[in-house]
């Protein structure tokens, strides 16, 4: 089952502190949403208000056209994926996974089934009558996950659910999350830090700042043409370059920004190279390292030998520290100067 | 260095342990007197405790009182604790602090409060009186033990079960006593151990009908004897093998 998410101008407040200023998000059924931002921004505030662990200073969330704003977890159509797992350490995996069902009053034969199959779904069927201490972390995680898609939640929300996994692990639970939405078709909200992540899963990113929505969209969207300087930053690295007023910068490509007259220019290391849209003026290599995919090259600008700008160049570039080259860029994001 | 700390270690153990050694040996004691010299050893004491009609008559008033008022201080400290662990309410410091206040006042003081309120109020001194009592020392422990066993992930995983469906009462039964079984327990048989060893609020709080260390006591008045010696052995016994029960059951288990 899936359903829909509207949060309406909800503001939430803790004590004096403003967690959330009107925040306004509509999620459809069956997407993978990830809220994205940095701690304090706000993102697990918001979904602990969408499962009805908190109720909203201001505003209204309605899940599947209903208004929930008042209704307790209990009686949401939602489920969490706790960041520690929240496992009950008494009960064998399959009673964990079928907790849910028991509570629903679904008979034990059933339950039983139920629970195996989610097991099963996760990799684990062999392991129904173990505890959860005899597990390693990732098994935790996917135990969680079964028990909380038991009840066949329209809504799955997961707070910072790899967060303790191991980086190799974090990837390979990315794939298997996404694989099992998009079986099962729930709407998923998950909320992390870690943008690769968000890139990784997510259907659409919501990048959070200070318990606002700096931006919503596609990760291509949030990665090549972010809103704000601080999406922009946050989705990855980026070389800022000033450009004065009446001090007009050409950026001559086809779909082209006319003339820039001040503000800044943001480029992505990838985004500068040996070819490109514009020309940024010559530069000198100050120094490079390989990283397998791209060489990371540091440049000084002849022009403003003080700034440094970086950029990927693809595999088999021969350049020497101290050589002299003209960097071009494509893809650029341009804010005007009140934004920056 | 090391015969130093084993010499200490020995000090140390002859301290606390030679009391209540002196008091088991001479309750073998063969004579009147349960003072050295040791005249030999006998079971005729202990014999002369089972056949006494009113010792085990406070013993069993003792097991009562003991068993049944931890058990009230367990559930109205686990109640507490989880409630107070759920929900972050305004004054819940001060909630905290007066439920566990009770256990910096001395049991004489409390004793004396409650007699003169039972007095207002006409509960006679009774074993009730005693039981509850006990509660009021008792609570404020298990209250201490259970809230502090509840940490964020607990608190976490009785979240996860609101979120799944459950009601308060299953929240409570099916999720948080098990989970903290290894405290609960803990705090049970601490409480029971106080109440059991309890003479002060006994000893104002009860009249007719009284609880072991209160018998003991009047014992004691007509003179020193080796039948004592029996008892307290006895009660000794008893704190004994709740203590490494306790031991083998639950810490053993937790260590696991």
């Amino acid at each position: 089952m899936t359903a829909s998410v509207t949060i309406q101008a909800v503001e939430h407040r803790f004590n004096n502190f403003t967690a959330l200023h009107r925040v306004d998000l509509s999620i459809e059924a069956g997407e993978f949403i990830v809220l994205l931002g940095p701690s304090g921004c706000g993102k697990t505030t918001l979904l602990s208000i969408i499962g009805g662990f908190f109720t909203p200073t201001k505003g209204q969330v309605l899940i599947g056209g209903a208004d929930m704003t008042h209704v307790g977890p209990r009686d949401r159509p939602t489920t969490t994926m706790f960041q520690d797992y929240a496992l009950f350490p008494h009960m064998s995996l399959a009673d964990n996974v079928a907790f849910g069902l028991r509570m629903r009053g679904v008979g034990k034969a059933a339950r039983r089934d139920k629970a195996m199959e989610m097991l099963d779904m996760v990799g684990l069927a062999d392991k129904g009558s173990r505890k959860p201490h005899e597990l390693s972390g990732g098994q935790r995680q996917r135990v969680a996950l079964a028990r909380a898609l038991a009840v066949d939640p329209d809504v799955l929300l997961l707070d910072e659910p790899l967060g303790a996994l191991d980086l190799k692990l974090r990837r390979q639970m990315q794939d298997e999350l996404k694989e099992i939405q998009q079986r099962v078709g729930t709407t998923f909200v998950h909320v992390t830090h870690d943008q690769e992540e968000a890139m990784a899963i997510a259907d659409r990113i919501v990048v959070m700042n200070q318990g606002r929505i700096e931006h919503c969209g596609t990760p291509e969207e949030v990665y090549l043409n972010p809103k704000t300087p601080f999406s922009a930053d946050f989705m990855g690295e980026m070389n800022r370059i000033e450009i004065a007023t009446g001090q007009a910068a050409s950026l001559g490509g086809t779909d082209a920004q006319p003339a820039l007259d001040g503000g800044t220019l943001c480029l992505r290391p990838e985004s500068i190279g040996l070819q490109g849209d514009f020309s940024l003026g010559r530069a000198r290599l100050a120094h490079a390292s390989f990283f397998g995919s791209h060489h990371r090259c540091h440049f000084r600008p002849l022009e403003a030998p003080d700034r440094e700008w970086i950029a990927h160049l693809p595999q088999g570039i021969a350049l020497h520290p101290g050589d002299e080259v003209e960097l071009f860029g494509r893809n650029p994001v341009i804010f005007p100067r009140d934004a920056a | 260095m090391r015969i130093l700390s084993w010499a200490y270690l020995i000090a140390l153990f002859t301290f606390i342990l030679l009391p209540v050694g002196v008091l088991v040996v001479f309750s073998f004691q063969d004579g009147r007197l349960p003072v050295p010299p040791f005249k030999g050893a006998t079971l005729e004491w202990y014999a002369s405790v089972l056949a006494d009609r009113a010792l085990m008559e406070a013993l069993l008033n003792s097991m009562i009182v003991a068993l049944i008022s931890a058990a009230v201080s367990l559930t109205l400290g686990f109640l507490a604790a989880s409630g107070l662990a759920r929900v972050v309410l305004p004054g819940s410091v001060l909630m905290r602090g007066v439920l566990i206040a009770p256990m910096t006042v001395s049991y004489l003081i409390v004793a004396l409060g409650l007699l003169q309120m039972f007095g207002k109020i006409g509960v006679r001194p009774s074993l009730l009186a005693t039981g509850i009592g006990h509660v009021v020392i008792n609570l404020p422990l298990c209250f201490a033990i259970i809230y502090a066993s509840i940490g964020e992930h607990q608190k976490n995983a009785l979240k996860a079960a609101r979120d799944l469906g459950a009601r308060e009462w299953q929240v409570l039964w099916l999720v948080a006593a098990p989970m903290l079984l290894p405290s609960l327990a803990a705090a049970y048989f601490l409480a029971f151990t106080f109440s059991w060893d309890e003479f002060i609020i006994a000893f104002l709080l009860t009249r007719f009908d009284v609880t072991l260390p209160v018998e003991i006591w009047s014992m004691l008045r007509s003179g020193l004897s080796p039948e004592t010696n029996a008892v307290g052995s006895l009660v000794f016994l008893v704190s004994i093998v709740i203590v490494v029960a306790l031991e083998l059951l639950l810490f053993r288990k937790g260590a696991k």
